[in-house]
């Protein structure tokens, strides 16, 4: 990204604000957030008109009235349907008005039933069949010479640690003898997932950390003169 | 005990210094750490190597400026190797900031690295669209009804990119972004699934995790984070030499990463010793 002098200049004193928090709390840091949660807002309004409302309801319903900076809009028929989603979108708004606020629960019940459908079949396929087929692998692979063992072992891993973490979450019958053995192999196989999680995000924020200073090397190095 | 008592009682803003220390030292240090992609990381590799040049690639760009030192470096690696290998690239967006993360990969990488590109033929910015995983489940039967101009209001039926292109099944790979939700995860239970389209994932990662289950019956391979793209650039540099030349960020970023994952683990190895002989005392 190639950034002005004055872009690099902004970037850089924002950065420097927020980082005093690591200090502690102060007015820098406060005008650095609470700048960045107008500017947030904003942006999100200004798409959610010119990206959302306008080109999917404005642009349908009264193409003539946009068709000088919608180009698209040209020529095209009112699709009057469009007024139903409107109508529903409208209806979320009477939650400002306490009397007649329950009709936003028409639009939330719309929304919710069709997420909750949609949402009901794609997890089904992709998140509980598809995972259980994903599991259903071979204990022995056999490579081109032979038997892999890499393989093998990494198939053998995956279906213990599937079975053992499922028998830590059988709350039916105590955690005693065998059962509670394969429950603690369990523990131990989540224990190993959310240390892997932690890594990740410490890797994560490490790397959000390399990209301000980056960006503030960038600034400096215009500060100093240099290119 | 008294140093016991001192590292118990230890500012965490020394925690912040040396983290601190640990990666602007490697900055000053001009070091490189060799990298080799891992499987799930060749896997896009050769998914790309693999397609015919002329095939569309759907890149989907869900993150904001937030993730962007994470998943830029990603981005850039995998559109030079589309471009590279001759095929056309639609870039779109879930998330409303994800359209700007687009053009700034345009203008700071298509544009001056590939100036024989055409706009509109060779890649395109579809923009930004709402909807999440409503819009992927739409745009899987019917892409036209959703996307009737490009990022800058051009109709795509201008656009020679977009002829014959009527709904996701088009697209020989889709190469997802994705810094939350919606992003991969949605990709792949809403278009990858049901359209038997090849999905792999770009992801922070903090994500990542969460991806792993998909790989490989359902997403073809994985980039997680820095390390995911400094990989990446790996494999593309092993294939491609002309790129040496080509600023590799997440390679650069490699030792000033390792070096400060160095000083964290110095400071969690100390904290358990702490633990252990706080304990020990404690029994005595």
């Amino acid at each position: 990204m190639n950034l002005s002098p004055a872009e690099l200049w902004i970037g850089g004193i924002l950065t420097l604000m927020i980082f005093s928090f690591l200090y502690r709390d102060n007015p820098f840091y406060k005008f650095a957030e609470h700048l960045f949660v107008g500017v947030s807002a904003a942006y999100w309004m200004v798409q959610g008109v010119w990206g959302t409302l306008m080109p999917n309801l404005v642009a349908k319903v009264a193409p003539g009235m946009v068709q000088s900076f919608m180009p698209e809009a040209a020529g095209k028929n009112p699709e009057w349907h469009y007024l139903i989603a409107a109508l529903f979108g409208v209806l979320l708004l009477t939650r400002l008005v306490p009397s007649i606020g329950w009709l936003s629960r028409w639009s939330l019940a719309f929304v919710v039933g069709y997420s909750a459908g949609t949402n009901f079949i794609r997890y089904l396929q992709s998140d509980f069949i598809a995972q259980i087929r994903s599991t259903m692998i071979p204990l022995v692979v056999q490579g081109q010479g032979g038997l892999d063992l890499g393989a093998s072992f990494s198939h053998l891993v995956l279906i213990v640690g599937v079975f053992c973490g499922l028998v830590y979450f059988f709350f039916s019958k105590e955690h005693h003898g065998a059962l509670g053995r394969v429950s603690r192999i369990g523990v131990w196989t989540l224990m190993v997932t959310f240390g892997a999680s932690f890594g990740y995000t410490v890797m994560a924020r490490i790397s959000l950390l390399l990209g301000r200073l980056q960006a503030l090397i960038i600034w400096l190095r215009l500060v100093s003169g240099g290119s | 005990m008294r140093l016991l008592a001192f590292f118990k009682t230890l500012d965490r803003r020394f925690i912040f210094l040396f983290v601190g220390l640990a990666v602007i030292f490697p900055f000053l240090l001009d070091l490189d750490l060799p990298e080799y992609p891992t499987v799930m990381v060749k896997a896009i590799y050769n998914t790309v190597e693999g397609l015919q040049p002329g095939s569309l690639v759907l890149m989907p760009f869900d993150y904001d400026p937030s993730t962007a030192p994470e998943l830029d470096p990603m981005a850039a690696a995998v559109v030079r190797h589309c471009l590279s290998r001759d095929l056309r690239v639609c870039f779109m967006a879930l998330w409303p900031e994800g359209q700007g993360m687009v053009s700034n990969l345009i203008s700071g990488t298509v544009q001056p690295e590939f100036p024989d590109k055409v706009y509109g033929r060779d890649y395109v910015n579809l923009g930004y669209k709402a909807g999440g995983q409503g819009l992927i489940n739409a745009v899987l039967l019917n892409m036209r009804s959703m996307f009737t101009t490009d990022a800058a209001g051009v109709p795509v039926d201008s656009l020679p990119i977009m002829i014959g292109v009527t709904n996701l099944k088009d697209f020989k790979f889709i190469m997802n972004f994705s810094a939350g939700r919606p992003g991969s995860k949605e990709w792949i239970q809403f278009a990858g699934d049901p359209g038997r389209i090849p999905v792999a994932s770009g992801s922070t990662a903090v994500q990542a995790p969460l991806l792993y289950p998909y790989y490989p019956s359902q997403m073809v391979g994985l980039m997680g984070g820095l390390k995911g793209a400094a990989e990446y650039e790996a494999a593309l540099l092993a294939g491609y030499p002309r790129f040496k030349d080509s600023r590799r960020v997440a390679t650069e970023l490699m030792v000033p990463q390792a070096m400060a994952h160095f000083v964290i683990m110095l400071f969690i190895v100390l904290g358990n010793i702490i633990y252990f002989a706080e304990r020990r005392a404690g029994k005595r």
